[in-house]
């Protein structure tokens, strides 16, 4: 074990890599801050559903810094998917997923993984929004044909989402994040079988510097930089990426007019609704996802660099427009022009992304 | 523009600096030709797109669709810097008494909490011996009345919804506690909401018990105007205008929402003075380490062969 650690200090790594290789250790740290702030909340949580959004009243407003920690796990959400889009940007942009297919693989699932820690965890406060998104979101299992709607009875250990939903939830909601560590471990450890990549593409061993200190001392200022920004939303814009619907206590009886996710998955949810099919627009939300998977196809190709290819650069960043487009239509209520727009944009999404994938195939036949 | 931003990053956000390597990746790309190919069809792509989202601009608006928003105003709290006005607080919560606590809850308010930020301890402990509060049971079982103390919370009007409805012709009035963040558009809603009432415009049918406002969505309330010019008297002597009873009662209901306001800002300015020294302390360790490398001079020395 303390080799490894003395290995991975000592990781020889490339000169050349920028600011944007910083993304996975700052992740590592959202990381660490979301458990631990996390841990501190579960200590003052209720999951009992008569008494879970008043619990979080008392955190806010009883708890010694209870607010605090709150707003750090809160906000801290988004800054994770916010690092981990620009981590897979990265990884896209320089083609990551060629070079270290193992290492991608992983990151996919940890991706995925996240995402169902945050949606999980979105429940729990009990506000109108978490009861509602809980229940669009689960009650999308009932399209799976034959068995969709014994498995979201399954999901919600009940009839609708109740008092078993929401302690399964927690439960897992704080389960989890270990799993994600563990992953991260497994991360890292293929990532460093080969090395890091670099913006030049080049696979050999030249140029290369040992991890401590020029990197440690990097990251930290990444860290710093990363830790400024959190504590800029936490203390003075706290419910900026909230909803209003979440400050009242889940009811049944009054469905809000307007259900959305988090911004981190509205991207995922615009390519859902896009569909009319219910079924259709699962699977599309879901492939929306695995199709992260299938980047690595092409990856026997070595000598496919795309930073220096303008078909590929044209493909990136519409690839890019058309992702915050679709997190903006998301965004935007069920009517026109809105409808109409997420349609091309769902089918670019998978286009280009189809494109990406088969670029390196044909590379050498281009 | 572009060039001034590439000059200020360097250019080194995500394009890699120009090197040997980097030439040659340029021969080995697309030629010309087929450059142009695939700009022809990015350039339909992008005209299709440019149709579909036209198409859709052009789909009528209809004046049911319409909800008034409403503007913005400048409250002195919302800088970055600045606290809640301590004054509105108190003169707020002399209106949410005086006023709205008639038909409103506050169930997650205690008397505790107007401590230092209202009223002075003493206050504080009478005004909450002026409720009566069911507590119990007793040794006999039975529930009993007695005067509030600092650690309850603010009794409700009502003892349920059904009840709460019962009294206001089926509509339920909200818990005010959380009011303002939730509701889009913040104080400034609740404030176009408390001086927003009008006469319905022509075609517009309000039942009985509702009252029109144009800020409220559908425009049929069930709560009738309940702020007029001098409808109390604020014991500082402040003259009680519609607008600036509104105006105290938002700002009374910002601080209820979060108590931690004032404290949350004071705490962000010492976490970005921090912040910031680490930055530069950090920052300033990145570049000494690195200044033998950032430095160093890579010279070609050709090699010297005997003759």
């Amino acid at each position: 074990m303390l080799l490894k650690i003395r290995d991975s200090v000592n990781l020889p790594s490339p000169l050349s890599i920028s600011i944007w290789w910083n993304g996975g250790s700052i992740l590592g740290v959202l990381l660490v801050m979301q458990i631990l702030t996390g841990f501190f909340l579960s200590m003052h949580y209720t999951s009992d559903i008569s008494n879970t959004f008043y619990s979080i009243v008392h955190i806010m407003r009883d708890v010694p810094m209870g607010w605090e920690f709150r707003f750090l796990h809160a906000n801290g959400a988004s800054f994770f998917f916010l690092f981990i889009y620009f981590h897979v940007g990265r990884g896209l942009y320089y083609q990551s997923y060629l070079t270290q297919p193992r290492t991608w693989m992983v990151g996919v699932t940890i991706f995925l993984v996240s995402m169902a820690t945050a949606f999980l965890g979105y429940v729990l406060p009990w506000g109108q929004m978490s009861f509602w998104g809980a229940t669009v979101i689960t009650n999308l299992m009932s399209a799976i044909p034959y068995f969709g709607p014994s498995l979201v009875e399954w999901i919600w250990g009940s009839f609708s989402v109740g008092q078993p939903t929401l302690t399964r939830f927690f439960s897992l909601h704080f389960i989890l994040p270990f799993l994600i560590m563990g992953l991260s471990a497994v991360h890292l450890i293929f990532l460093h079988e080969k090395g890091s990549t670099n913006p030049l593409g080049d696979l050999n061993h030249l140029g290369k510097i040992p991890f401590n200190p020029y990197f440690t001392w990097k990251d930290f200022v990444g860290f710093v930089l990363v830790f400024f920004f959190i504590c800029f939303i936490v203390f003075f814009f706290p419910n900026m990426l909230g909803d209003p619907e979440n400050f009242s206590m889940a009811n049944f009886k009054v469905t809000p007019t307007h259900i959305q996710p988090e911004w981190y998955f509205l991207f995922a949810y615009a390519i859902l609704r896009s569909i009319p099919s219910k079924l259709g627009g699962v699977i599309a939300l879901a492939m929306s996802i695995f199709i992260l998977y299938f980047l690595p196809v092409g990856m026997f190709n070595y000598s496919f660099s795309g930073s220096f290819c303008f078909v590929f650069q044209l493909i990136y960043w519409n690839l890019i427009a058309v992702f915050i487009l679709l997190t903006w239509l998301g965004a935007c209520p069920i009517e026109e022009p809105y409808m109409t727009l997420a349609v091309p944009c769902t089918i670019l999404y998978f286009f280009l992304f189809i494109t990406l994938i088969i670029i390196p195939i044909f590379w050498k036949k281009i | 523009m572009a060039a001034f931003v590439g000059r200020a990053t360097k250019q080194g956000l995500l394009r890699a600096k120009p090197t040997l390597l980097n030439q040659q990746a340029t021969f080995i790309s697309f030629s010309s030709k087929t450059k142009k190919r695939v700009a022809w069809i990015f350039g339909s792509l992008a005209l299709g797109g440019g149709a579909v989202v036209a198409t859709a601009l052009a789909q009528p608006a209809f004046a049911s669709d319409l909800v008034l928003h409403p503007p913005h105003y400048p409250w002195n709290h919302k800088g970055l810097l600045q606290a809640l006005d301590h004054g509105s607080i108190r003169r707020g919560y002399q209106v949410y008494k005086q006023v709205c606590a008639a038909c409103h809850s506050m169930q997650y308010l205690c008397y505790r909490n107007l401590v230092n930020v209202i009223m002075t301890e003493e206050e504080a402990k009478a005004e909450a011996e002026e409720a009566t509060i069911e507590d119990g049971p007793n040794e006999n079982g039975d529930m009993y009345e007695r005067p509030g103390k600092l650690s309850d919370h603010f009794p409700s009007p009502y003892k349920n919804e059904e009840q709460a409805r019962a009294a206001n012709n089926g509509a339920y009035p909200p818990d005010l506690t959380y009011i303002v963040p939730a509701r889009h558009g913040q104080e400034d809603y609740i404030f176009s909401l408390l001086t927003g009432y009008a006469e319905p415009p022509a075609g517009v049918k309000l039942m009985e018990g509702q009252h029109y406002n144009p800020y409220f969505p559908g425009g049929a309330i069930g709560m009738a105007e309940a702020l007029y010019n001098e409808i109390i008297e604020y014991d500082d002597g402040t003259p009680a205008t519609q607008s600036q009873l509104a105006k105290d009662v938002v700002t009374f209901l910002r601080w209820a929402a979060e108590p931690e306001h004032d404290t949350r800002k004071l705490y962000g300015l010492r976490a970005m003075i921090i912040c910031s020294f680490l930055l530069g302390v950090t920052y300033y360790m990145k570049r000494h380490k690195w200044s033998v490398l950032k430095t160093r001079k890579l010279a070609f020395k050709p090699p010297t062969y005997k003759k």
